[in-house]
C-alpha cells in the first residue's frame, strides 16, 4: 500500500476491439488493414446523403460469442444509437453506436498476475458500435490534417470493465487475458500495432480506506501492453504528487507519449462532451433470440482457462507451464499436437517451451509454420525418454534440425548420436582410464571425491560424449569406491 | 420554459453554428415555440402504455458478411472540398 503514498488507485478500462469480419459494419467494403488510403469506401461509410446503413450480421455473431466467453448475459432486445461530435474522420457527424440498450451486460475477467496471484474484474458491458476513419496530423510546416476513410465503419466491440482494479499490474494482467479470449474466439487479432486492439484507461486515485472515489482523468493513446501499464502507473503517479502537494485532480483526457514516457492533457478544439445520444432511426432494433444465444454457445471454442486446465489434468505439467503453453491458440495447439506422438507431457513442455520458443524468438518465425513439427519435438522427447540419446545429444539434434528440417533418426544416424549403455564395453573404457590415472585414483581414495569429475570427464571424452551419463555414474562409483 | 441566450450558444456550438447576437435571439423564441409545441404530448395520458424507442415493427434486418467492391478512390474524393492524390484535406485538427 505504500507503493503510492498511502493511496490506492481506482482504475477501469474501456477495450475497443475491431471484429475479425470479410466486410465492415454495415456495408459491403472489405474489411481490411493496410489498404491505400480511401480506397475502401462507398457511399454507407463516407456518410452520403441518403445512403442507409445495413448491419453485418457475422459482426453480431461476434460480440454474442464475446459476451458469452466472458460469462455475459445477451440481451434479447438492444438498440443502436447515434453518438454526435464533429470530428474530421467521422463523416457523418455521428456514430453508430449502442448506448441505453447494449447488446452485452455484466460478466466477468478472471486473471493472474505475474506473481501468479490470481485476480478478477467485473464488466459493466459490452457493446457494437463503428470504427471512426484516421487522421493523419500535419508534418512541420503544414497546416492540413489528411484523412483516410478506410476503417470508417470498421465493426468494433467495446469492453467496458468496472472500476475494480487497483494497479497498473492488474490492468496489464486484466487486457492481456481479454486479449487472448479475443483471440481464442477469433473475435479480433488482438494485434494493438495495427489498432486492432485499443484501450483506453479511467483512472483516479483515493486515500487508502476511503469509499468514495477520486476525482478521474481518462488516458489514451497506449500502443502496446506493456505501454497501457506504463501509461496507467505514470498518471496514479501524478495525481497522488498533485494531491500530496495539496492540488487537486481536474477531469481531462491525456494522451500518452510513449517515446518520452509522459501522459498530457489533448491539444484540441474539441468541445466538453455532450454526445446528444438519440436511438438510431436508419436501424431497426436488434434481436438476439434464445436459439441464436444457444447455437452461438455450442460453436464456442475451447477458452484459455479451460484448456489450461486439461492441460494440467491430461498431460500432468505445472500450472505454470499450463499458462506459458496456452498464451496462444498457436502454441496451445502446437502442445496438443506434440502430446498426440508422445505420453511424456512434462519433458514435452520443456522443449517446447526452452528449446523450441527460444530459437522461435531468435527467428521471428510462426509456430504454425515452423519446419520443426510438433512430431519431430516429440520424436526427440520420446528418444530421450527411452534413453536412445542423452539429453545433450538431444539438443545437438533438435539445432540441427532447426537448421535443416530432417527427422530425428536421420540426424542421430548422419552424426552417429548412439548413446553407449553397454556396461561391458564403458567398464572395459573405465579400467584402462582407472589404470592410466592411479595418481587421481589415490586422490580420490584418500578423501578427495571431487575429483570423480574427472573420471567422468575422460569417460565422455574416449566416447565422444555418447556414454550414458547415468550408467558411467554409476560404474565409476562402483569402481572407485569397491 | 424559454430557452435562454446560454442554452441557444450552446446548441448552436454543437451544431458548429456562428450566431450573430440578433440571431441568438431570434432562435432562442423560434426554439421555443417548437419545444412548447411538441411538449404537448406531455398531456396525453401514458398510463399504462408501454415505453418504446422505436415505432417501426421490424426487427433484425441483416446482410450477410460478405465483401463487394468499394469506390474508387476518385470516385470517393470527387466531392470534397479539398484533396490530394490520396486523401481528404481539411484544416488542422491537433498541434
Ligand atoms: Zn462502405
Amino acid at each position: 500500500m505504500s507503493e503510492y503514498d498511502g493511496y490506492e488507485p481506482v482504475i477501469g478500462l474501456e477495450i475497443h476491439a475491431q471484429l475479425q469480419t470479410e466486410s465492415k459494419i454495415f456495408c459491403g467494403c472489405k474489411n481490411a488493414y493496410g489498404e491505400p488510403p480511401n480506397t475502401l469506401t462507398c457511399p454507407v461509410c463516407l456518410g452520403l446523403p441518403g445512403a442507409l446503413p445495413v448491419l453485418n450480421k457475422q459482426a453480431v455473431e461476434k460480440a454474442i460469442k464475446m459476451i458469452l466467453a466472458v460469462g455475459g448475459k445477451v440481451c434479447n432486445r438492444s438498440v443502436f444509437a447515434r453518438k454526435n461530435y464533429f470530428y474530421p474522420d467521422l463523416p457523418k457527424g455521428y456514430q453508430i453506436s449502442q448506448f441505453d440498450k447494449p447488446i452485452g451486460e455484466g460478466g466477468e475477467i478472471f486473471f493472474s498476475l505475474e506473481d501468479g496471484t490470481k485476480k478478477s474484474c467485473r464488466l459493466t458491458r459490452i457493446h457494437i458500435e463503428e470504427d471512426a476513419g484516421k487522421s493523419l496530423h500535419p508534418e512541420k510546416g503544414e497546416s492540413y490534417t489528411r484523412v483516410d476513410l478506410n476503417r470508417c465503419g470498421t465493426p468494433l466491440i467495446e469492453i467496458v470493465s468496472e472500476p475494480e482494479m487497483r494497479s497498473p499490474e492488474e490492468a496489464y494482467g486484466y487486457f492481456v487475458k481479454v486479449k487472448q479470449i479475443l483471440q481464442y474466439t477469433k473475435v479480433c487479432s488482438g494485434d494493438m500495432e495495427k489498432g486492432h486492439l485499443r484501450c483506453d484507461a479511467n483512472i483516479s486515485v483515493r486515500p487508502v480506506g476511503q469509499e468514495e472515489f477520486g476525482t478521474r482523468t481518462e488516458v489514451k493513446n497506449m500502443n502496446s501492453f506493456k505501454g497501457v501499464e506504463r501509461a496507467i502507473k505514470f498518471e496514479i503517479q501524478r495525481q497522488v504528487k498533485l494531491l500530496k502537494s495539496g492540488g487537486s485532480v481536474t477531469q481531462a483526457t491525456l494522451l500518452w507519449d510513449e517515446s518520452r514516457q509522459v501522459a498530457e492533457a489533448m491539444r484540441s478544439k474539441e468541445e466538453s462532451h455532450d454526445y446528444r445520444y438519440f436511438p438510431e432511426p436508419d436501424l431497426v432494433n436488434l434481436v438476439v433470440n434464445d436459439v441464436w444465444i444457444e447455437n452461438v454457445r455450442e460453436n464456442m471454442p475451447e477458452l484459455p482457462d479451460e484448456k489450461s486446465e486439461r492441460f494440467i489434468k491430461d498431460y500432468q505439467i505445472r500450472p505454470y507451464d499450463a499458462m506459458v503453453l496456452t498464451d496462444t491458440t498457436s502454441l496451445a495447439d502446437y502442445y496438443d499436437e506434440v502430446m498426440q506422438y508422445t505420453k511424456d507431457g512434462r519433458t514435452a513442455a520443456n522443449w517446447v517451451q526452452s528449446e523450441l520458443l527460444g530459437v522461435l524468438k531468435d527467428s521471428g518465425d510462426d509456430i504454425s509454420t515452423f519446419k520443426v513439427r510438433p512430431n519431430m519435438i516429440a520424436d526427440i522427447v520420446n528418444k530421450i525418454e527411452s534413453k536412445e540419446i542423452s539429453g545433450k545429444m538431444a539438443k545437438t539434434v533438435f539445432a540441427e534440425m532447426v537448421e535443416s528440417g530432417k527427422s530425428a533418426d536421420v540426424i542421430i544416424k548422419e552424426k552417429g548420436l548412439v548413446q553407449i549403455s553397454d556396461e561391458k564395453q564403458l567398464l572395459a573404457i573405465i579400467d584402462s582410464i582407472i589404470s592410466a590415472n592411479t595418481g587421481n585414483v589415490d586422490k580420490y581414495k584418500s578423501g578427495k571425491t571431487n575429483i570423480f569429475g574427472f573420471f567422468v570427464g575422460q569417460v565422455m571424452k574416449e566416447t565422444k560424449g555418447q556414454a550414458n551419463p547415468e550408467v558411467v555414474n554409476r560404474l565409476l562409483k562402483q569402481k572407485l569406491d569397491g | 420554459m424559454p430557452l435562454s441566450r446560454e442554452q441557444v450558444e450552446q446548441i448552436a456550438s454543437l451544431a458548429r453554428l456562428k450566431l450573430s447576437p440578433k440571431e441568438i435571439e431570434k432562435f432562442a423564441s423560434e426554439l421555443t415555440l417548437i419545444l412548447d409545441y411538441v411538449e404537448q404530448l406531455a398531456e396525453v395520458d401514458t398510463d399504462g402504455v408501454e415505453l418504446k424507442d422505436q415505432f417501426i415493427t421490424a426487427e433484425n434486418v441483416f446482410r450477410e458478411d460478405k465483401s463487394r467492391k468499394s469506390l474508387s478512390r476518385d470516385e470517393a474524393l470527387s466531392n470534397a472540398p479539398d484533396k490530394d492524390e490520396e486523401f481528404f484535406k481539411v484544416p488542422k485538427v491537433i498541434g
